[in-house]
């Protein structure tokens, strides 16, 4: 994630909440939110996925102007998609792994500053896609005051071909 | 609504249905509230006639969150310190998902869980860990 600054809204917490089908109130009630250990309305634990939305460039977007792979008039709408972190056509990139360490509440009103560290890089033979190629990196969000919050350690993986199906119980 | 050293004791699982007969539109709105707008998890034709797969699926991280409350529900609101997955197979629309928590360890005000995802055919979809702070 690129997000520099990634402001945790009330709003955004209730959509997300809701799309990982979580009614905790705590994630959508100040009230409520006030009267728990937690004091306020705070994240879920994977909230910071989402500075996803504050990063300008991020490239599972469409934006404004420029090509998108997704279909439209044809399957897609552009001639090679592109792969990466999150993923692409063919044989592209998904998300093998994914850490957190939390080091605060993460409340409703922080303002967060992201910095990206890239990690490690690694080859492995896939029975069922073969060739992979995994990537960690490690972002660190702190608050306004200046307190690590979150780390989050992501491994995408790039696969030589789709995952196939049947055998669903190998690792991809 | 913590959970408590006394009370708590190693091989203890905790589980929770985590959805019934995942829809498509789940997935949208997941899309539209982490910013993840891969055409691989909400655009049917890009997925089964360019990438190759049979239908769209959903972002690993939605798999996540629905963990993430089956753990918040059980260990208490900002109580986690660590949590982990690997995503070890896809999660495709329709699927059932069950997730359990399993106490590892406890000590020192912490308690460490296994955690594992599984679908309606017992294929784990996700494997990984977590860890919280318990009261005495």
């Amino acid at each position: 994630m690129a997000a520099k600054t990634f402001p945790i809204e009330a709003g955004h917490i209730l959509m997300f909440a809701r799309s990982v089908g979580d009614d905790n109130r705590v994630y959508s009630d100040a009230d409520y939110a006030k009267t728990t250990e937690a004091g306020g309305v705070i994240a879920p634990p994977t909230f910071v996925q989402s500075s996803a939305q504050f990063d300008p460039d991020y490239f599972l977007r469409p934006k404004v102007g420029q090509p998108w792979f997704g279909s439209g008039k044809n399957p897609t709408g552009i001639v090679r998609a592109p792969g990466g972190g999150g993923g692409g056509g063919g044989g592209g990139g998904l998300h093998a792994e994914q850490h957190y360490e939390y080091h605060l509440p993460l409340l409703a009103g922080d303002v967060l500053t992201a910095t990206t560290f890239p990690g490690k890089t690694w080859e492995k033979e896939g029975k069922r896609s073969g060739k992979l190629v995994f990537s960690e990196s490690v972002t660190e969000y702190r608050n306004q005051k200046g307190e690590l919050v979150v780390t989050a350690r992501g491994v995408g993986v790039r696969t030589e071909r789709p995952v196939e199906q049947p055998a669903k119980k190998e690792e991809a | 609504m913590a959970l408590s050293a006394s009370k708590l004791k190693v091989g203890d699982v905790h589980s929770a249905r985590l959805v019934e007969d995942l829809k498509r539109t789940q997935i949208v709105q997941y899309a539209g509230a982490s910013g993840d707008y891969n055409p691989l998890h909400t655009d049917e034709i890009f997925t089964t006639q360019v990438a190759g797969y049979p239908s769209v699926f959903a972002h690993g991280m939605l798999t996540m969150g629905m963990t993430g409350k089956m753990l918040t529900d059980y260990v208490g609101d900002a109580r986690l310190t660590k949590y982990g997955v690997r995503f070890t197979s896809q999660v495709w629309p329709g699927d059932t998902l069950d997730a359990t928590a399993t106490v590892k360890a406890i000590n020192n005000g912490l308690a460490e869980f296994d955690v594992s995802t599984k679908n309606q055919d017992g294929v784990e979809v996700l494997s990984g860990y977590a860890e919280a702070r318990i009261d005495a």
